[in-house]
């Protein structure tokens, strides 16, 4: 990091202590960025955006919010038609919520197409896993806050999956609960951990940045930055595009905030929770959907483990088969631009990602079950049979030798660097 | 730095084993009693001595008429009380151990045959199955279905159909007159 001198005699004074000064003009402005970025790069500093919005929302919320079963319904309709713009915060963290799983299965697929989980940054993607779980963990205790009928019956649904643990699961379950059914400690509890984990989510893309500045973007080239003719600086180049990107975001979120703010509910959560009641058909939250499909794709017993148990070990391995992934895949470019056949299988594996969806959203009865099944068994294999196998016999394509090679078509970026030698 | 004593080649030999015993000893001390303090935190999460201390149901069945089914709260979870004719009483009775997933004869699961007491949770993952009213759907084998994800039980509450594991559970009850069970 060059010294730098400021002319502010107070930040001077200041940055001399602690060089928070020096540390963001080298992190946020001279930060060098890969040139040809796409804008499917911007959806990591969108995410970071959301995450704030839903901090903000949050707590302006938890003002006005009351943790108990007799109240919660009660005091979320209060927030919509008494408080002075309620309406506004709690549709701006519900929709919120839903744009932020958008925004980063956005960014993951991204990461996926271009290969940018492999070395060197597969602690950047791992760490990025971490941060998918927290926001499941999150979103779903949020969910369960306004103690409607789906609040109720999801978290009812989904806290039983621990039942299928052998021995434990019971003890598990009851321990989760604070008592023999899902009821007021339980409500207190979610909402305690509801307002800690963001904080944490926080923290994980502190770190998941401090790893993305260690090693530098990857670009859609999946090659590495030779030099300096190959990079720009984040701040105005970057800083702007990503400024425009949010303008683009905040059109569509705000489109459905203030015209279609029920677009992603559930009517029945506008029914106050009735533990004596379970609603004909009990759905999770849109972005669950493929999880929940995996849940349930397994309907027979395998040896002496029940297809419960089964069901739920593979919901898990369905994310947890993430981490493997910079393993996994030992082709010897990354980008998909230069894996003819991979480019193809990738949109197959999202197009299952997708069917899984319409799946979990669908009562598990004649014709789903098995494209449950035939759809959980191909996102396993995808990860476990065609990557590594992909890795080992796709004929891949050369990327060009730089990006300034093929950003000026091997022109002016080779002379500015012979000019330089 | 110069000052440290400890770890200069002269004092090596016997005493390194004395020291080595000592961090053991000192570390295994440590790390019990970390795991002891953290068990505090853990156990006030499970359930509270007033939770615990739920009173115990008791319930007057003697207006319930024959086929009559009635769900009453017991522990915040519902409880369904069937008064069985002898025609289901009967099919109960008679269903072969094979078929059953997970076998238990009638007679283990209701005190009287005509009062059938289980806990109305699917032993899949949680809903209430329906069936208590007579406009409900009562699944393939008459007693009752789960419309989450189509468990069928029969008239014992047995599991016959579907992903849940095991039967209905029987909640502990007695008869304290011919006119009144407590559960609990
Ligand atoms: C990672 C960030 C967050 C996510 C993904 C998230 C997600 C959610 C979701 C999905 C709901 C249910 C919405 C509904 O149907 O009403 C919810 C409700 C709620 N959240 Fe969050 N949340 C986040 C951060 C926070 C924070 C930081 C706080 C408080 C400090 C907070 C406080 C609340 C409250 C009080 C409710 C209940 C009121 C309501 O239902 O609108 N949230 N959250
Ligand atoms: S909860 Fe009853 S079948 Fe799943």
């Amino acid at each position: 990091m060059e010294a730098k001198t400021w002319k502010n005699p107070v930040i001077a004074w200041i940055d001399d202590r602690l060089p928070v000064f020096s540390m963001m003009q080298a992190e946020l402005v001279d930060y060098p960025t890969p040139k040809n970025l796409n804008y499917w790069w911007n959806f990591g500093s969108l995410a970071g955006i959301v995450l704030v919005i839903m901090i903000a929302t949050g707590i302006m919320l938890a003002m006005q919010y009351t943790a108990h079963v007799d109240y919660a319904f009660e005091s979320v309709e209060r927030i919509m038609r008494d408080v002075n713009y309620g309406w506004l915060l709690r549709y701006l963290h519900t929709n919120g919520g839903s744009m932020f799983f958008i925004v980063v299965y956005i960014h993951f697929f991204r990461g996926m197409y271009y290969g940018s989980y492999r070395a060197p940054r597969e602690l950047l993607w791992i760490i990025g896993v971490f941060i998918l779980l927290a926001m499941m963990a999150t979103s779903f205790m949020g969910y369960v806050l306004p103690w409607g009928q789906m609040s109720f019956w999801g978290a009812t649904v989904i806290t039983n999956l621990f039942s299928a643990i052998p021995l434990v699961g019971e003890a598990i379950v009851t321990w989760l609960w604070g008592g023999f059914s899902v009821d007021n400690p339980t409500l207190n509890r979610f909402f305690a951990l509801h307002y800690l984990l963001p904080f944490i989510i926080f923290a994980l893309v502190f770190v998941h940045l401090w790893a993305l500045h260690v090693k530098k973007s990857n670009n859609p080239l999946g090659i590495d930055v030779k030099g300096p003719q190959d990079t720009l600086p984040f701040t105005p180049y970057y800083t702007i595009k990503d400024t425009f990107g949010l303008g683009v975001f905040m059109i569509v979120y705000l489109a459905f905030v203030f015209f279609a703010p029920d677009f992603f509910g559930e009517p029945d959560n506008y029914i106050k929770a009735n533990p004596m009641q379970t609603p004909p058909h009990i759905v999770p939250e849109w972005y669950f959907l493929p999880y929940y499909a995996i849940l349930r794709a397994i309907t027979f017993d395998i040896w002496f483990v029940s297809a419960k148990l089964i069901g739920v070990i593979l919901m898990f391995a369905s994310i947890l088969i993430l981490l493997f992934l910079p393993w996994l895949d030992r082709s010897p470019v990354r980008s998909a631009k230069f894996r003819p056949i991979y480019k193809q299988l990738f949109w197959v594996f999202f197009a299952d990602c997708i069917i899984l969806g319409v799946v979990g959203g669908n009562a598990p009865e004649g014709a789903w079950v098995p494209i449950g099944q035939a759809a959980t068994f191909y996102y396993f294999a995808h990860f476990l049979i065609i990557i590594p196998l992909l890795g080992k016999f796709e004929k891949t394509r050369t990327p060009p030798t730089s990006i300034s090679a093929a950003v000026t078509h091997g022109g002016i970026g080779t002379k500015v660097k012979e000019a330089a030698e | 730095m110069a000052n440290t004593v400890s770890t200069s080649p002269e004092h090596s030999g016997e005493g390194e084993t004395r020291r080595d015993f000592l961090l053991i000893a000192t570390s295994t001390v440590g790390v019990i009693g970390t795991a002891l303090a953290v068990w505090p935190f853990i156990d006030s999460m499970n359930p509270a001595a007033d939770t615990l201390a739920l009173a115990t149901t008791g319930v007057d069945i003697s207006a319930i008429e024959d086929g009559q089914r009635i769900t009453v709260v017991w522990r915040g979870k519902p409880v369904f009380i069937d008064h069985r004719t002898a025609a289901v009483i009967e099919a109960a009775e008679s269903v072969p151990m094979e078929d059953l997933p997970d076998p238990e004869p009638d007679s283990a699961r209701a005190e009287k045959p005509e009062w059938l007491v289980v806990v109305g949770v699917c032993t899949h993952l949680g809903c209430i199955p329906l069936g208590q009213k007579p406009s409900d759907p009562r699944g393939e084998f008459g007693g009752w279905f789960c419309p989450c994800h189509g468990s069928h039980y029969d008239t014992s509450g047995r599991i016959r159909k579907g992903p849940a594991p095991a039967n209905l559970p029987v909640p502990p009850y007695e008869f304290v007159d011919d006119s009144t069970i407590s559960i609990g």
